[in-house]
């Protein structure tokens, strides 16, 4: 049975999350990928107010597919978490608790990540039609011409993941780095 | 001469398009399968349990199996006494692929310049790829193909004395790389020989085949399975979660090439293989 964490993350249950836990996520996550968060990092370069508050939040790396009529979202998987790498440590020093993607992530992030007791979890990459069920509701909070990759508050309930990055230096990845013979 | 027009192309394109996103194809869905009764990596089971379960609901509430609804590449196999009539096969196709994309509600995933990076707001262009045939049929196959496992496709212009065995350490290392970016358990497809340009058109060529059907060719085939063993012996698993299921299949086109030359490509697919075909 996964264990089901609400948000927002608190700093005690982030220190009791080990690497490969499996878990169900639910409560509200701010999403955004590669424009989204470059926009964020230049604006926090230039010491300009952020639209979101990141303290305290969870970032899912997600660019949905169009929600149906009558529907609250389309497909909604994770993306590939690198890409996010040069903007995700001054991000992170604004407060945010956790990060939702898949795929490596850079040593300076995970340093990053450390410094903020946050969590990377991984949720399944390709599997967005799944995912998407856990998604309660839906609203863009900015960056409204960025489409699908606006940032976007979502609601989840039991939304499936696995802790990748751990407090501790864990790592699910590092455990299972490729063996070459 | 036989008549195709061009609305029947456009159709029957907007259909591939949905298709290909909704329905994981039998091949994929048995490889799984399979690859879920041999796992021993519980997570990595669960994993692949799950990627089962997300083709059911893709299937059954019309959803793309993944948000990425992925850049459309098409072969066409043009039959010589084919008349299109209507207009250019390009166009067809590119108008099949809006209506497809539209009716469907898939998202948008492609930058009209790759400089400025403007979304074109309807997935196209295509990539297509064309061969004259004989007969008067028009073959289409549909890759929708995603870009987080197209991003760790690589090349290698090998020594032609490195032979075999560097065309093993070279995929495998690619794939192995790849991990858990590109979406594994992945499938994995090799173009060797051609030229520089045309081994990576035929490691695209290669995601066509059936899933599971080894090259006709017994040497390939046996490199195809070694190839396959390495991968899998890696431990990057589903997901990279660690486990047995990193390549679902290994699969090899192949093409003359100069005495001086081995290329070899390497075209990293994920689980959700997007592949569908007609024949018009």
């Amino acid at each position: 049975m996964s264990r089901e964490i609400v948000l927002p993350l608190t700093l005690d249950i982030a220190r009791e999350l080990r690497a490969g836990d499996e878990i169900e996520i639910s409560g509200s996550v701010l999403t955004g990928r590669d424009q989204a968060c470059a926009r964020l990092f230049h604006m926090a370069e230039r010491k300009e107010p952020l639209p979101v508050d990141l303290a305290g939040q969870v970032i899912y790396f997600v660019g949905p597919t169009p929600a149906r009529p009558g529907e609250i979202i389309g497909s909604a998987g994770p993306t590939t978490s690198s890409r996010m790498n040069p903007f995700m440590p001054l991000l992170l020093s604004k407060g945010l608790r956790g990060m939702i993607g898949k795929g490596y992530i850079s040593e300076e992030v995970k340093t990053a990540l450390h410094e903020q007791s946050a969590i990377y979890f991984g949720a399944i990459g390709g599997t967005g039609a799944l995912l998407s069920r856990s998604i309660e509701s839906v609203e863009v909070l900015a960056f409204p011409e960025l489409l699908s990759e606006a940032i976007h508050r979502m609601r989840f309930k039991n939304f499936p993941a696995v802790v990748l990055h751990d407090t501790q230096g864990g790592d699910v990845y590092e455990r299972h780095r490729p063996k070459l013979s | 001469m036989r008549t195709v027009a061009f609305d029947q192309i456009c159709d029957a394109v907007a259909t591939l398009c949905q298709r290909a996103n909704f329905e994981l194809t039998r091949d994929m869905q048995s490889a799984l399968e399979r690859s879920v009764a041999r796992e021993t990596n519980p997570v990595a089971r669960n994993a692949l349990q799950r990627i089962l379960e997300n083709a059911r609901i893709a299937k059954t509430q019309s959803l793309p199996m993944c948000q990425d609804t992925g850049l459309v590449v098409i072969f066409a196999e043009i039959g010589q006494d084919v008349h299109i009539a209507g207009g250019l096969l390009r166009d067809a196709i590119n108008a099949g692929i809006r209506k497809g994309w539209k009716e469907g509600f898939l998202r948008a995933s492609v930058t009209g310049d790759p400089i400025d990076r403007k979304n074109t707001g309807d997935n196209t262009p295509a990539v297509i790829y064309s061969d004259w045939v004989a007969g008067d049929q028009l073959r289409l196959q549909l890759l929708a193909k995603g870009g987080g496992c197209e991003n760790m496709s690589r090349f290698k212009m090998l020594s032609p004395t490195q032979g075999r065995e560097g065309i093993v350490q070279f995929v495998v290392e690619v794939a192995a790389q790849a991990g858990p970016n590109a979406c594994p358990p992945m499938v994995v497809g090799v173009g060797v020989g051609g030229s520089y340009d045309y081994s990576t058109v035929l490691s695209k060529k290669a995601l066509l085949r059936e899933v599971g059907s080894p090259s006709p060719l017994p040497h390939v085939a046996e490199l195809e399975r070694e190839i396959m063993e390495k991968i899998n012996q890696s431990g990057v698993g589903p997901q990279g979660y660690g486990g047995d299921t990193t390549a679902l299949a290994v699969q090899i086109e192949t093409a003359a090439c100069h005495i001086a030359s081995l290329p070899v490509s390497v075209n990293i697919e994920c689980h959700a293989h997007r592949h569908q075909e007609v024949i018009l």
